[in-house]
């Protein structure tokens, strides 16, 4: 199902940060909840075509979490990092892409309530350099390529 | 060393430049009285900008003109463009599961 409700994504050439915005059509307690009831948290986190394993989940201020998404010729990629708040006004974690170890940002999240029972949800992430940041943009645009040739191969099979 | 549109954009210099050439096309020279910063400066970072895809330097009698080139820009919002679209599939799903969370309190 589509939504009215666009993300947007910005990162300004030659900083370490980017912001990420998206407002919900949901009251801020059920926004917060999918991101700390982990039989929520598995069903949208993940990329498309990925299975998600959430295999340490302690959403409280000083506790741990490790997920794998594994695609599907089996290779797995781990991410993990540390709580350091866990509340609708503040979600504060540490997030480290197993794959290039020693490299850790810090992403905020903020839930705003809205009026009409929306959400603004506003994610600022900050990089130890801009090369790390640029670096995991670049990744994310890999991934959507690879997507983007996938439904490109749906499109062709049904001529 | 890296030669595309991140590498061009990632100067304050280099940034400034291409809003100045974004107005008009201008001689070399003409770039250089806008910057406080040395000539031998302000020619490297254009070579990099030449490098990069942005701009183009015509010869035309004793003066080289610096133009701009707009269309690599594109490159950029396509880049943040795929990142966005993960984020996009990923809240959509997070739409529905909010959907469904509504209906059984209901």
């Amino acid at each position: 199902m589509p939504s009215n409700n666009k993300v947007t994504v910005t990162a300004e050439p030659g900083k370490q940060e980017l912001f990420i915005t998206r407002e919900f059509d949901a009251p801020r307690e059920l926004v917060f909840k999918a991101h700390i009831d982990p039989k929520l948290y598995v069903q949208w986190l993940g990329p498309h075509g990925y299975e998600m394993i959430l295999e340490t989940f302690e959403p409280v201020s000083g506790g741990k979490y490790r997920y794998v998404h594994k695609d599907k010729e089996g290779n797995e990629y781990g991410f993990h990092g540390t709580f350091h708040a866990m509340s609708p006004e503040s979600m504060i974690q540490t997030f480290e892409f197993e794959g290039y170890p020693g490299h850790v940002s810090l992403d905020c999240m903020v839930l705003e309530e809205l009026p009409g029972n929306r959400t603004k949800a506003t994610i600022h992430s900050v990089f130890q350099s801009v090369a790390d940041r640029d670096g995991m943009i670049q990744n994310g645009m890999e991934k959507g390529v690879t997507e983007g040739y996938e439904r490109l191969d749906d499109i062709l099979k049904s001529f | 060393m890296r030669r595309d549109v991140f590498q061009a954009i990632a100067d304050p210099n280099r940034r400034a430049m291409l809003a100045l050439l974004a107005r008009q096309r201008m001689t070399l020279n003409g770039v250089a009285e806008n910057f406080r910063i040395s000539r031998p400066a302000v020619s490297r970072h254009i070579k990099i900008l030449k490098e990069c895809g942005l701009v183009v330097v015509i010869p035309q009698g004793r003066e080289r003109f610096v133009e701009a080139r707009f269309d690599k820009l594109g490159e950029v919002s396509d880049w943040l463009e795929k990142y966005r679209q993960l984020w996009e599939q990923r809240f959509n799903r997070l739409d529905e599961i909010l959907l469904e969370m509504q209906k059984k309190e209901k």
